[in-house]
Protein backbone atom coordinates (compact mmCIF):
# COMPACT_ATOMS: atom_id res chain seq x y z
CA UNK A 1 0.00 0.00 0.00
CA UNK A 2 2.60 2.76 1.29
CA UNK A 3 5.51 1.67 -2.06
CA UNK A 4 2.29 2.56 -4.42
CA UNK A 5 1.37 5.62 -3.06
CA UNK A 6 4.50 6.71 -3.14
CA UNK A 7 4.76 6.00 -6.50
CA UNK A 8 1.59 7.69 -7.20
CA UNK A 9 2.76 10.90 -5.70
CA UNK A 10 6.27 11.57 -7.25
CA UNK A 11 4.31 10.65 -10.78
CA UNK A 12 1.82 13.38 -10.36
CA UNK A 13 5.14 15.75 -9.24
CA UNK A 14 7.09 14.90 -12.31
CA UNK A 15 4.03 15.49 -14.47
CA UNK A 16 3.54 18.62 -12.51
CA UNK A 17 6.87 20.01 -13.09
CA UNK A 18 6.67 18.93 -16.99
CA UNK A 19 3.44 20.83 -17.13
CA UNK A 20 4.88 24.13 -15.70
CA UNK A 21 8.12 23.69 -18.32
CA UNK A 22 5.55 22.97 -20.98
CA UNK A 23 3.67 26.29 -20.07
CA UNK A 24 6.63 28.51 -19.71
CA UNK A 25 8.53 27.37 -22.95
CA UNK A 26 4.73 27.93 -24.71
CA UNK A 27 3.64 31.57 -23.01
CA UNK A 28 7.21 33.02 -23.68
CA UNK A 29 7.23 32.85 -27.46
CA UNK A 30 3.54 34.37 -27.60
CA UNK A 31 4.57 37.11 -25.25
CA UNK A 32 7.25 38.70 -28.34
CA UNK A 33 4.94 37.57 -30.96
CA UNK A 34 2.26 39.55 -29.54
CA UNK A 35 3.12 42.34 -27.71
CA UNK A 36 0.37 44.87 -28.19
CA UNK A 37 -2.00 42.00 -26.44
CA UNK A 38 -2.09 43.41 -22.67
CA UNK A 39 -1.26 39.72 -20.98
CA UNK A 40 -2.03 41.08 -17.94
CA UNK A 41 -4.89 41.96 -18.22
CA UNK A 42 -5.85 38.24 -19.24
CA UNK A 43 -4.64 36.75 -16.50
CA UNK A 44 -6.24 38.52 -14.23
CA UNK A 45 -8.32 36.26 -11.47
CA UNK A 46 -10.85 39.21 -10.40
CA UNK A 47 -13.16 41.71 -11.81
CA UNK A 48 -11.50 44.64 -9.78
CA UNK A 49 -8.42 43.14 -10.88
CA UNK A 50 -9.33 42.81 -14.74
CA UNK A 51 -11.14 46.31 -14.70
CA UNK A 52 -7.79 47.68 -13.06
CA UNK A 53 -5.03 46.05 -15.78
CA UNK A 54 -7.81 47.61 -18.28
CA UNK A 55 -7.70 51.22 -17.07
CA UNK A 56 -10.79 51.45 -15.66
CA UNK A 57 -10.78 52.24 -12.01
CA UNK A 58 -13.94 53.11 -11.05
CA UNK A 59 -16.82 52.11 -13.59
CA UNK A 60 -20.21 53.70 -13.30
CA UNK A 61 -23.15 50.91 -13.58
CA UNK A 62 -25.34 51.53 -16.44
CA UNK A 63 -28.64 51.14 -17.70
CA UNK A 64 -27.66 51.83 -21.33
CA UNK A 65 -25.52 48.99 -21.68
CA UNK A 66 -27.69 45.94 -22.57
CA UNK A 67 -26.32 42.20 -22.54
CA UNK A 68 -28.61 39.48 -24.41
CA UNK A 69 -27.69 36.14 -24.02
CA UNK A 70 -29.62 33.43 -22.84
CA UNK A 71 -30.40 33.38 -18.92
CA UNK A 72 -29.86 29.76 -18.63
CA UNK A 73 -26.83 28.26 -20.55
CA UNK A 74 -27.28 24.57 -21.28
CA UNK A 75 -23.39 24.15 -22.58
CA UNK A 76 -21.07 26.68 -21.07
CA UNK A 77 -18.76 26.27 -23.82
CA UNK A 78 -20.51 27.90 -26.36
CA UNK A 79 -22.90 31.06 -24.73
CA UNK A 80 -23.76 33.39 -27.18
CA UNK A 81 -23.43 36.87 -26.01
CA UNK A 82 -24.35 40.44 -27.93
CA UNK A 83 -23.05 43.50 -26.66
CA UNK A 84 -24.98 46.79 -27.31
CA UNK A 85 -23.80 50.07 -25.32
CA UNK A 86 -26.60 53.30 -26.02
CA UNK A 87 -23.68 55.34 -24.45
CA UNK A 88 -22.64 57.99 -26.94
CA UNK A 89 -19.19 57.55 -28.35
CA UNK A 90 -18.59 54.52 -27.32
CA UNK A 91 -14.74 53.43 -27.40
CA UNK A 92 -14.54 49.98 -26.48
CA UNK A 93 -16.85 47.22 -25.24
CA UNK A 94 -15.18 44.34 -22.75
CA UNK A 95 -16.45 41.25 -21.89
CA UNK A 96 -15.66 40.16 -18.12
CA UNK A 97 -16.90 37.18 -16.86
CA UNK A 98 -16.97 36.63 -12.90
CA UNK A 99 -16.48 33.47 -11.90
CA UNK A 100 -13.97 31.82 -15.12
CA UNK A 101 -10.62 31.37 -14.12
CA UNK A 102 -9.16 34.14 -15.68
CA UNK A 103 -12.10 36.84 -15.99
CA UNK A 104 -11.72 38.44 -18.91
CA UNK A 105 -12.73 37.33 -21.99
CA UNK A 106 -12.73 39.96 -25.23
CA UNK A 107 -11.81 43.15 -25.32
CA UNK A 108 -13.47 45.34 -28.66
CA UNK A 109 -12.28 48.37 -29.66
CA UNK A 110 -14.74 50.51 -31.69
CA UNK A 111 -13.50 52.73 -33.97
CA UNK A 112 -15.77 56.07 -35.57
CA UNK A 113 -18.28 54.42 -37.58
CA UNK A 114 -18.35 51.07 -36.13
CA UNK A 115 -22.10 50.91 -34.43
CA UNK A 116 -21.06 49.81 -30.23
CA UNK A 117 -22.66 46.23 -30.76
CA UNK A 118 -21.02 42.91 -30.65
CA UNK A 119 -21.68 39.50 -31.00
CA UNK A 120 -19.62 36.77 -30.11
CA UNK A 121 -20.25 33.66 -28.22
CA UNK A 122 -17.57 32.88 -25.05
CA UNK A 123 -16.96 30.15 -22.57
CA UNK A 124 -18.48 30.00 -18.94
CA UNK A 125 -16.70 27.49 -16.37
CA UNK A 126 -20.07 27.87 -14.39
CA UNK A 127 -22.74 29.79 -13.34
CA UNK A 128 -21.48 33.29 -13.34
CA UNK A 129 -22.24 37.09 -13.31
CA UNK A 130 -21.06 38.46 -16.77
CA UNK A 131 -19.74 42.14 -16.73
CA UNK A 132 -19.94 44.62 -19.84
CA UNK A 133 -17.46 47.22 -19.51
CA UNK A 134 -17.49 49.85 -21.78
CA UNK A 135 -15.47 52.98 -22.36
CA UNK A 136 -16.85 55.83 -23.58
CA UNK A 137 -15.92 59.50 -23.90
CA UNK A 138 -12.79 58.57 -21.98
CA UNK A 139 -15.21 57.05 -18.90
CA UNK A 140 -15.87 53.72 -18.26
CA UNK A 141 -19.20 52.13 -17.58
CA UNK A 142 -20.39 48.90 -16.86
CA UNK A 143 -23.63 46.49 -16.99
CA UNK A 144 -24.17 43.24 -15.68
CA UNK A 145 -26.43 39.82 -16.25
CA UNK A 146 -26.47 36.76 -14.12
CA UNK A 147 -26.01 33.57 -16.56
CA UNK A 148 -27.07 29.83 -15.58
CA UNK A 149 -24.95 27.37 -16.72
CA UNK A 150 -25.65 23.90 -16.26
CA UNK A 151 -22.64 22.29 -18.28
CA UNK A 152 -19.41 23.80 -17.43
CA UNK A 153 -17.08 24.76 -20.49
CA UNK A 154 -13.85 24.56 -18.93
CA UNK A 155 -14.14 21.11 -17.78
CA UNK A 156 -11.60 18.37 -19.11
CA UNK B 1 -1.79 26.69 -41.54
CA UNK B 2 -5.37 27.26 -39.95
CA UNK B 3 -8.31 26.90 -42.02
CA UNK B 4 -10.18 29.76 -44.16
CA UNK B 5 -12.68 31.55 -42.37
CA UNK B 6 -16.44 32.03 -43.45
CA UNK B 7 -17.15 35.86 -43.83
CA UNK B 8 -20.37 37.14 -44.76
CA UNK B 9 -20.60 40.59 -45.23
CA UNK B 10 -24.36 42.55 -46.24
CA UNK B 11 -25.87 45.76 -46.62
CA UNK B 12 -28.18 46.34 -43.89
CA UNK B 13 -29.54 49.63 -44.79
CA UNK B 14 -26.76 52.19 -44.48
CA UNK B 15 -24.58 49.70 -42.22
CA UNK B 16 -22.77 46.60 -42.77
CA UNK B 17 -23.09 43.53 -40.99
CA UNK B 18 -19.84 41.29 -40.65
CA UNK B 19 -20.54 37.66 -39.49
CA UNK B 20 -17.15 36.06 -39.21
CA UNK B 21 -16.54 32.39 -38.09
CA UNK B 22 -13.42 31.33 -37.72
CA UNK B 23 -11.47 27.85 -37.41
CA UNK B 24 -9.90 27.49 -33.99
CA UNK B 25 -9.27 25.03 -31.47
CA UNK B 26 -9.17 28.17 -28.79
CA UNK B 27 -7.60 25.75 -26.06
CA UNK B 28 -7.97 27.32 -23.19
CA UNK B 29 -4.72 25.85 -20.63
CA UNK B 30 -7.02 24.27 -18.42
CA UNK B 31 -7.94 21.15 -19.68
CA UNK B 32 -5.92 17.79 -19.25
CA UNK B 33 -5.80 15.16 -21.63
CA UNK B 34 -6.39 11.14 -20.36
CA UNK B 35 -2.38 11.23 -18.76
CA UNK B 36 -3.40 14.27 -16.68
CA UNK B 37 -0.93 16.48 -18.65
CA UNK B 38 -2.07 19.71 -19.03
CA UNK B 39 -3.00 20.85 -22.26
CA UNK B 40 -1.08 23.90 -23.31
CA UNK B 41 -3.04 27.11 -24.13
CA UNK B 42 -3.61 27.97 -27.82
CA UNK B 43 -5.91 30.63 -28.72
CA UNK B 44 -6.60 33.31 -30.94
CA UNK B 45 -5.17 36.55 -29.21
CA UNK B 46 -5.79 39.65 -31.54
CA UNK B 47 -8.26 40.00 -34.42
CA UNK B 48 -8.87 43.14 -36.62
CA UNK B 49 -11.24 43.94 -39.46
CA UNK B 50 -10.51 46.58 -42.16
CA UNK B 51 -12.49 48.19 -45.07
CA UNK B 52 -10.99 50.28 -47.63
CA UNK B 53 -8.20 50.55 -45.73
CA UNK B 54 -9.54 51.46 -42.73
CA UNK B 55 -9.51 49.78 -39.43
CA UNK B 56 -13.70 48.99 -38.61
CA UNK B 57 -13.05 46.77 -35.41
CA UNK B 58 -10.34 45.74 -33.08
CA UNK B 59 -10.29 43.01 -30.26
CA UNK B 60 -8.10 41.32 -28.10
CA UNK B 61 -9.23 37.88 -26.61
CA UNK B 62 -8.36 35.88 -23.90
CA UNK B 63 -8.85 31.46 -24.00
CA UNK B 64 -12.71 32.30 -23.07
CA UNK B 65 -13.65 32.76 -26.47
CA UNK B 66 -15.40 29.44 -27.79
CA UNK B 67 -14.04 27.02 -29.88
CA UNK B 68 -14.43 28.26 -33.41
CA UNK B 69 -14.93 31.66 -32.70
CA UNK B 70 -18.00 33.41 -33.99
CA UNK B 71 -17.95 37.20 -34.46
CA UNK B 72 -20.54 39.49 -35.76
CA UNK B 73 -20.71 43.27 -35.67
CA UNK B 74 -22.04 46.47 -38.00
CA UNK B 75 -20.39 49.47 -39.64
CA UNK B 76 -20.86 52.61 -41.53
CA UNK B 77 -19.34 53.73 -44.45
CA UNK B 78 -19.07 51.30 -47.42
CA UNK B 79 -20.84 50.12 -50.05
CA UNK B 80 -21.61 46.50 -51.77
CA UNK B 81 -18.49 45.45 -53.87
CA UNK B 82 -16.06 46.46 -51.16
CA UNK B 83 -13.80 44.55 -49.58
CA UNK B 84 -13.96 43.41 -45.92
CA UNK B 85 -10.72 41.76 -44.61
CA UNK B 86 -10.39 39.90 -41.17
CA UNK B 87 -7.63 38.76 -39.81
CA UNK B 88 -6.63 37.27 -36.76
CA UNK B 89 -3.08 36.08 -34.44
CA UNK B 90 -2.91 33.31 -32.47
CA UNK B 91 -0.05 32.99 -29.25
CA UNK B 92 1.71 30.50 -30.98
CA UNK B 93 2.01 33.35 -33.58
CA UNK B 94 0.09 31.58 -36.47
CA UNK B 95 -1.55 33.83 -39.06
CA UNK B 96 -4.74 34.78 -41.15
CA UNK B 97 -6.41 36.64 -43.11
CA UNK B 98 -9.55 36.32 -44.87
CA UNK B 99 -11.51 38.40 -47.50
CA UNK B 100 -15.44 38.99 -48.48
CA UNK B 101 -16.84 41.42 -51.04
CA UNK B 102 -20.03 43.40 -49.29
CA UNK B 103 -23.10 42.37 -51.41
Amino acid sequence: MRSSRRKVLQGTGGLAVMGLAAAAGLVKPGIARAEAWNKAAFETNSVPEAMKAVGAAQPVESKDIVLNSPDIAENGAVVPFAVESRIPDTQSIALLIEKNPNVLAADFQIPQGTDPWINTRVKMAQTSRVIALVKAGGKYYYGAKEVKVTLGGCGG
Amino acid sequence: MADPMKIRAAMAGDKVEVKVLMAHEMETGQRKDASGKPIPAWFIQSVTATCNGRTVLAAEWGTAVSKNPFLSFRFRGAKPGDKVAISWVDNHGDKRTDEATIS
